[in-house]
């Protein structure tokens, strides 16, 4: 940290300066700042952005928040219906993706996979179901199944078996080896193994997870109406189109109060399982 | 462990997670009877769905083998991704560090506390794509939409993030500063922020790869970048294409998750 530049000597010592960095120090972070700096320049000079709309942006924005007050209570009932629509889609696709994780955890963990194949096989399964999307998901869904609730189902149902899956993967990696070993040396079968020496240790891991996924999966469902797949995005992406503003606020005041509502009762739920 | 030892022909039963019966049939009851209620009042639409299994075999057809015929197209796109991400990425650090700072309830007043923890669960609440929409209705089509959005987005994360690591500061530092007769400002420079800096930098490449991502989705809404190059591709039938687009953005991902995660290891 203190760096000296004179050589030695009582006079010299007097003189010292303290300073915070060494130069070493101090070169490696002016070359990452040039480096962050290098990169926003290029970044904005060849961004494809037409400029006026960005100092036009305030008042457009302005006017829009607007247009947006007061908050129109009008179909109140076609909103909140939906809106619980919304948290059913989420819900059951959380549901079946709790179930459908199960077993793929089981094959992509390495202490429980039958063998190699099969390891390489879940993890590919864990791998593509979480690098794509919910939306985009949602989009093929809705290319093969038409709009509606299931596509929506299916999307969450695919991005969250990856997730729910990966996690409770490493969980079980990590089980405590001392009960396995006490059901082989009293010869149960794999099955038998499974039900009552790995699956009761991660059992409150899998419960954590899935209310932390049930959560997200909230979030999300809000949204996928807007590619067609159910829920409330799709009154939203209607109220939009028809510059509906007084609606779409009430809209999205009922999404915030539904994440809000949502993430107090995972919080309880977690603490209650832990 | 009961009182009543029965001294032969037990069986041993494995302890059940819930132990009250009531309870545990009470849910499981419960649990069902929703699934059942939800399914059969959720508006599925089976004639159409019916239709599902000849389209998806289309789609398929028509999606292999990917076609990188349009690689320009593709390229293009890519590039305006990472560029609205830097461009959030930086504007969303720079908006976050104030309000983290508003949001610890350890430094900031009662009304500013307030204000911050409210921006940060506006911020949060809505999905990037919901932010888009409107961002897109305010400034136009465009990569613009996009760097406002991932900015929210940014913002929503790393302040609260950056607060809760600020609640947690050891604050004996700030004591010194303060009986040194630092002002306030001088106090969080020297005291608060050097204990911040390296969860700060975390976070921030962490966002960087989190906002590459998110700016692969809010381009569905029109908001630039990838996203709307395969949203078009879509629109277009170009099932090939889109495949190659989605592989391509399955790889950028796993490329760039791969190295945020290798320069925070060496960070922390």
């Amino acid at each position: 940290m203190v760096a000296t530049t004179q050589p030695s000597g009582p006079e010299a010592i007097a003189h010292r300066e303290w300073s915070r960095y060494t130069s070493k120090e101090r070169w490696r972070r002016y070359g990452a700042m040039a480096l962050v700096a290098l990169a926003v320049v290029w970044s904005l000079s060849t961004i494809n952005i037409i400029w006026p709309w960005l100092w036009d942006a305030p008042q457009q924005m302005g006017d829009l928040f607007g247009r947006m007050f007061p908050p129109s209570l009008e179909g109140w009932q076609d909103i909140a219906w939906t809106l619980l629509e919304t948290v059913n889609i989420a819900t059951i696709a959380t549901f079946f993706a709790v179930f459908m994780s199960l077993p793929v955890a089981l094959i992509a963990a390495q202490n429980t996979t039958p063998n190699r194949f099969t390891l390489w096989l879940g993890r590919f399964i864990l791998v593509s179901s979480r690098s794509v999307n919910t939306i985009i998901w949602a989009l093929l869904f809705v290319a093969v199944f038409g709009p509606g609730v299931l596509a929506g189902i299916l999307a969450i149902v695919f991005r969250s078996l990856g997730f729910l899956g990966k996690l409770l993967g490493e969980a079980i990696e990590e089980i405590d080896r001392a009960p396995i070993e006490a059901l082989e040396s009293v010869g149960a079968s794999r099955f038998k193994i499974l039900v009552y020496g790995v699956i009761p240790q991660v059992m409150p891991t899998f419960f954590a997870v899935s209310i932390l996924r049930w959560d997200i999966n909230l979030r999300e469902s809000t949204v996928l109406g807007l590619v067609g797949a159910g829920g409330i995005g799709i009154i939203l992406q209607g109220a939009i189109d028809t510059f509906a503003w007084q609606t779409v606020a009430t809209i999205l005041l009922a999404i915030i109060g539904l994440v809000i509502i949502g993430e107090a009762i995972s919080a309880y739920l977690r603490k209650k399982v832990i | 462990m009961s009182s009543t030892v029965q001294p032969t022909g037990r069986t041993w039963k494995k302890p059940p997670f819930i132990a009250n019966p009531v309870v545990r049939w009470g849910l499981l009851l419960a649990v069902a009877a929703y699934v059942w209620w939800a399914l059969t009042t959720l508006p599925f639409d089976w004639e159409r769905i019916q239709d599902g299994i000849p389209r998806a075999i289309r789609i398929f057809k028509g999606a292999f083998p990917p076609s990188f015929i349009r690689g320009e197209l593709l390229f293009d796109g890519f590039m305006e991704s990472i560029k609205i991400a830097i461009v959030a990425t930086l504007l969303g650090l720079a908006l976050s560090v104030p309000i983290a700072f508003a949001s610890a309830s350890n430094i900031a007043p009662k009304w500013l506390y307030a204000i911050g923890r409210g921006i940060i669960i506006v911020a949060r609440s809505f999905h990037p794509v919901i932010v888009a929409i409107v961002f897109v209705k305010a400034v136009g089509f465009g990569p613009l939409a996009g760097i406002l959005t991932l900015t929210v987005y940014s913002i929503g994360f790393v302040a609260k993030m950056l607060a809760e690591r600020i609640e947690e500061i050891d604050w004996g530092q700030v004591e010194a500063i303060r009986a040194a007769g630092g002002a306030t400002f001088v106090t969080l420079l020297y005291a608060v922020i050097p204990q911040i800096m390296p969860r700060q930098i975390g976070l921030s490449i962490y966002q960087l790869d989190s906002n590459l991502r998110a700016s692969a989705i809010v381009g569905i809404v029109g908001a630039g970048g990838i996203g709307s190059t395969l949203l078009n591709a879509f629109g277009r039938y170009d099932y090939d294409f889109a495949l190659a687009i989605t592989l391509c953005i399955i790889g950028v991902i796993l490329v760039s998750e791969a190295i945020s995660g290798r320069i925070r290891r060496n960070l922390w």
